[in-house]
């Protein structure tokens, strides 16, 4: 009797797991919010939507994107929006075999893959939509005792990196910062050991910005995901591993995106005449002065950023996620689904909503009213 | 299935027919499996041998890049082999023959708790706790012993090194090394250890003269164990060594050889085309590196098998 019970309460105990675990999609804590978000920006669907959205991409976005889902998802109860962040690469290929509606990508498009058809959209050839729907400052941090910020130019950041300036004490650096107390103590730079577009973008501010100073023998390493062997310095893995690595050491400097700078020192970069801090607005604001690339179609924002600006205010190391979808759906329930949601990403409301929560800088009016116009016309 | 000797159609009773099919199906699965998994390395790697495959830049040609990670590989598993080989035999000797009853059966728990840490844990403990812990240690070494090849160089201000990492696997492969030894010292025929005694011997004379020798191809069998653990773990290295694609016989810089497994763990979410065939490549060669060294242990085995406590 006793070992029939006890089986009883074990099936009943499982069975309650098991069920647990088959809950739908939780919709999140975005209630209060979304309330005042309801109408206006969402695209003001009169009928429900339902149905699920897969997407995939970037991972520099998958805190961003979780936001966005709970948001979304409180907003439209009937739909279930799927982000995996496998990251670009992987994302760019499974919309290509036509497994996603929507890449989230590190990188724009290239031309080649522009071209090939992509089995969701009909045709397949037709063209595609392309803007930049998160905006990520890198901020260059380090750990040292007692100092809160560093002005540094894009030539000593260069410099540091590869390896050139090997002591905080350096004359390079204090020529730029006459006020503060610089030990005698040697730099490790550290840097990605993973492949990630972090690097890309932080790579390839500091060669256009620098290219007489990021050298690779002899000529300008230009951007790049692999770190090279020469330039030294410790590699971490993940933004948390670089965080870790950086906050393990004595005189670590490194790059991460800005969200997870914490209470670190932070490098107000050089541009033009003065040194910029990081902060929101003067990331999004790189967006707004670099022009967009040639020969691409009305549907695509592709911009060619324009990192050695010498524009006031602009903080150049950013990384610029694009979200990348068709313009005409073949299943046109999935093209007013792909609509709502880019539609809820780019509202002033979802922007905001995503910078609490993942530390993303909200993009720019004029932005935001180019892609609602492109997203329009989805259909 | 029928009997011996009785000749023609003994009575096949279905349960042994099911018992023998199903045994022969699992067998035969296995080899299947194995088969399955190289053909699906082999298939997938064979874009990054074409001659005209393009890396992206990230690696000029296959041997070059493979090379540097083939010796990390190798090299991180010879130093946790190295520093877990005696702890294991010592552990393993205390609880056969020196420690009370009881309390080898709670230092035998203890140890099979190790073997279930995940290895993220381990990681996470590795960069979090040990390499902070360790660094002043390589800041000494550095610079009192730095003559010495493998403690030169421009010691790491945060302490992932390669030792570091030897030190995290060494502990990762130490339980199951520790249990397998202790195992086959418990099988040292009692007549060989109270022969010894007899002699005269003292309890270490005893063991070095009765129970090591018994034990080798045992100890051999979980080194090899061990050595397996060790080159195919990915997120402790992962975590834990700040990697450089070089070959570096140096313990205490920031530029190590990173091994096979962590660096596809690192490289492979955002890498494409040609370049993520070259990663499976690699996992390739990590597959034949471990199958021949489970040939080669296999051999020394074989050679004294009728003296194996692995029998």
């Amino acid at each position: 009797m006793k070992k029939k019970l006890l089986s009883l309460a074990a099936i009943a105990s499982a069975s309650v797991l098991v069920l647990a675990g088959c809950a739908t999609n939780e919709a999140g804590p975005a209630a209060n919010v979304t309330e005042s978000a309801g109408g206006s920006s969402t695209g003001g669907s009169v009928v429900a939507l339902e149905g699920t959205l897969d997407g995939s991409g970037a991972s520099s976005m998958a805190a961003g994107q979780e936001a966005w889902v709970a948001g979304f998802q409180a907003l439209n109860p009937g739909v279930t929006v799927n982000y995996n962040p496998t990251g670009s690469g992987t994302g760019r290929d499974q919309f290509e075999e036509g497994l996603t509606f929507f890449t989230g990508s590190d990188s724009a498009l290239k031309d080649e893959e522009i071209a090939t058809p992509h089995p969701n959209c009909s045709p397949a050839d037709g063209p595609m939509f392309e803007f930049p729907i998160w905006i990520s400052p890198i901020a260059i941090i380090f750990n040292l005792e007692g100092i809160q910020s560093l002005n540094m130019t894009p030539d000593t950041v260069a410099q540091i990196f590869s390896g050139e300036i090997t002591n905080w004490n350096d004359s390079r650096i204090s020529a730029d910062n006459p006020g503060a107390d610089l030990p005698d103590l040697a730099i490790t730079a550290v840097h990605r050991s993973d492949e990630s577009g972090t690097t890309a973008n932080f790579t390839d501010t500091i060669a256009k910005a620098a290219p007489d100073t990021w050298l690779l023998n002899g000529e300008n390493a230009g951007k790049f995901e692999k770190w090279p062997a020469q330039w030294g310095g410790e590699g971490g893995q993940g933004t948390s591993g670089v965080i870790a690595a950086i906050a393990a050491g004595n005189g670590t400097i490194g790059y991460a995106d800005a969200s997870r700078a914490g209470d670190f020192g932070t490098v107000a970069f050089g541009v033009g005449d003065e040194f910029v801090p990081y902060s929101a607005q003067a990331a999004a604001r790189i967006v707004d002065v670099s022009p967009l690339k040639e020969g691409r179609p009305d549907s695509m924002l592709t911009y060619d950023l324009d990192r050695d600006t010498t524009e006031s205010g602009v903080y150049p190391v950013v990384l610029i996620s694009y979200l990348q979808g068709c313009m005409d759906y073949a299943d046109d329930a999935k093209a007013e689904l792909v609509k709502a949601y880019a539609s809820y990403m780019l509202s002033a409301e979802g922007q905001e909503w995503a910078s609490e929560n993942a530390g993303n800088a909200p993009i720019s009016e004029e932005l935001r009213q180019r892609a609602l116009a492109i997203i329009a016309q989805v259909k | 299935m029928s009997t011996p000797g009785i000749k023609g159609k003994g009575k096949i009773r279905l349960g042994d027919l099911i018992f023998s099919r199903a045994a022969t199906f699992a067998g035969a699965g296995i080899l299947i499996t194995l088969a399955a998994v190289a053909f699906f390395l082999f298939l997938q790697a064979l874009p990054a041998l074409n001659p005209n495959a393009d890396f992206d830049g990230k690696a000029e040609n296959p041997i070059s890049y493979i090379a540097p990670y083939i010796f990390g590989t190798l090299y991180g598993s010879l130093i946790a082999l190295a520093i877990a080989t005696p702890l294991a035999i010592g552990i393993a000797l205390y609880i056969s023959h020196f420690a009370n009853r009881r309390f080898s059966q709670l230092l035998g728990y203890v140890m099979d708790l190790l073997a279930a840490i995940p290895s993220v844990v381990y990681g996470l403990w590795g960069i979090l706790v040990l390499a902070p812990f360790l660094n002043p240690t390589y800041v000494w070494l550095n610079e009192n012993l730095g003559w010495i090849p493998l403690f030169e160089g421009q010691v790491s201000a945060t302490g992932r090194t390669m030792l570091t990492v030897g030190i995290v696997l060494a502990i990762m492969v130490l339980p199951i090394m520790a249990a397998l030894i202790r195992e086959v010292f418990l099988q040292t025929p009692r007549l060989h250890e109270e022969a010894a005694l007899a002699l005269g011997a003292t309890r270490w004379e005893m063991i070095k003269m009765a129970v090591l020798p018994f034990g080798r191809p045992g100890i051999i069998s979980a080194m090899m164990l061990g050595l397996g653990r060790a080159l195919g773990e990915t997120m402790a290295v992962a975590l834990v060594l700040s990697p450089a694609s070089i070959i570096s016989f140096a313990l205490l810089t920031s530029q190590n050889s990173n091994t096979i497994a962590a660096n596809i763990a690192l490289q492979f979410p955002e890498s494409g085309g040609d370049y993520r065939s070259l990663l499976i490549a690699t996992g390739l060669m990590l597959f034949f590196i471990t199958m021949v060294i489970n040939l080669i242990a296999r051999y020394i085995i074989s050679r004294r098998a009728e003296f194996s406590g692995a029998n």
